[in-house]
């Protein structure tokens, strides 16, 4: 498949990416490429130019300190995943991230990419939204909770660029992700952390936008135990309904993944 | 149009091609590598994997000129001196492939794997082919080839 043409320019900083992106009618930013080159091959996205920022070396690296862990935006998911520094802080953090896609895209996907897209069924964001990290960009920090605005948006204005993701670290955290079998992005994906501040409860795959559940975190910031949850559900109102699963399934598949990954974590 | 250079198999290669020119077809038809295939052109099947930069990837989600200035091997550059590749025979030897379409995908993929993770189990083996699918094998002889080649090599990867 064949995309519309477009120019290709390649950054080789944040500043020279803000430049480029200022400069195109219609610029996108390119880091690992792997939804956006298959947007453009259905020809579902029509950028007038594309601004690699995949090679910025000031974009990739992970970086623990004793209460987080930053990881810059062109950061590969691989990277993420076999980080021993990630590994030992948030264990959590680079399961999630070994669970996304295959070796291949691993290779080539970013965890600002992934963030910036805000899919209704990736796995960074329950992470993200689940951790309460914060997501820095070339002009401000923005908190996780303001971050994620919808299907496919975010609170990002035009021209800016995502530069890190900060975590903090918490006491205990799991993730646990149903998959669509063919797929494998999330049916439901359930992020579970008990941090200093609480217990939060970020879901993936099964509504329209990634979010929070209040009642299993006030349940959980009382006992942390499966138990505490049993009977607590999401509303089946809003979630996806597709001809993977009705929005039913989803609401009960949220309850089993918030349980096990409870079980994993207490 | 512009011209792209890279380093193909061993080989700096230059080619003038449009900027919206994938990876895949500037092997296949500008290099006239057509050992690298095209099967699902959407990021699923993985029969387009080669090594960017030592790393497995999907050359039909990436555009040519994303890989100026990188190595690039794919699997005519895999046998040295008329030899083939300890995971090229080890699939040989198992009856690793029926068609073949798949084949050079997967062989690409097993190289990048017996890399990253010397020691290899069978359970390991069919996690790590998730973006590899073959039609016609059933996947066990692939990852029976898989797991004799990583032993083959003693882990040098």
């Amino acid at each position: 498949m064949i995309t519309y043409p477009f120019k290709y320019k390649r950054a080789g900083s944040i500043a020279e990416a803000e430049t480029l992106l200022k400069a195109a009618a219609d610029g996108k930013l390119l880091a690992g490429g792997q939804t956006l080159i298959a947007a453009m091959k259905m020809r579902l996205a029509n950028p007038s130019d594309l601004i690699d920022i995949s090679g910025i070396k000031e974009l990739s690296y992970i970086r623990a300190s004793g209460d987080a862990v930053a990881i810059g935006a062109a950061t590969t998911h691989c990277d993420v995943a076999t980080s021993a520094e990630v590994a030992r802080a948030i264990p959590a953090l680079s399961y999630l991230a070994s669970l996304i896609g295959d070796p291949a895209v691993r290779h080539r996907g970013t965890i600002g990419g992934s963030v910036a897209n805000n899919d209704p069924a990736a796995d960074y964001p329950a992470a993200v939204l689940g951790l309460g990290a914060t997501i820095k960009t070339n002009r401000r920090s923005i908190n996780s909770d303001d971050f994620f605005t919808g299907m496919f948006s975010t609170a990002l204005d035009e021209g800016e660029i995502v530069t890190e993701i900060s975590f903090p670290v918490p006491q205990k955290a799991s993730y646990k992700k149903f998959p669509n079998p063919a797929s494998r992005y999330a049916m439901a994906g359930v992020f579970v952390a008990r941090t200093k501040s609480g217990v939060r409860v970020a879901v993936t795959g099964a509504g329209p936008c990634v979010f929070r559940v209040p009642t299993m975190e006030a349940a959980l910031s009382k006992t942390f135990s499966p138990n505490a949850i049993e009977g607590v559900t999401v509303p089946a109102d809003g979630l996806n309904s597709d001809i993977h699963g009705s929005a039913e399934y989803r609401a009960h598949l949220v309850g089993v993944m918030a349980k096990r990954a409870v079980a994993e974590a207490a | 149009m512009a011209v792209v250079s890279m380093t193909v198999n061993g080989k700096a290669v230059s080619a003038e091609t449009e900027d919206r020119t994938l990876l895949v077809y500037f092997l296949r038809e500008q290099l006239r590598l057509t050992g690298t295939h095209i099967g699902c052109d959407t990021s699923q099947c993985g029969a387009c994997v080669v090594h960017v930069n030592g790393k497995a990837v999907k050359s039909c989600s990436m555009f040519a000129v994303q890989a100026a200035g990188a190595e690039v091997t794919t699997i005519e550059g895999l046998a040295k001196d008329g030899k083939l590749h300890p995971v090229q025979e080890a699939f040989r030897e198992n009856h690793g492939l029926q068609c073949g379409f798949c084949t050079p995908g997967m062989i690409m993929t097993a190289v990048d794997m017996i890399r990253r993770k010397p020691k290899l189990d069978r359970e390991t083996i069919r996690h790590e082919l998730e973006g590899n699918i073959c039609r016609c094998t059933g996947y066990h002889n692939i990852v029976s080839s898989i797991e004799d080649a990583a032993k083959r090599m003693g882990g040098a990867g």
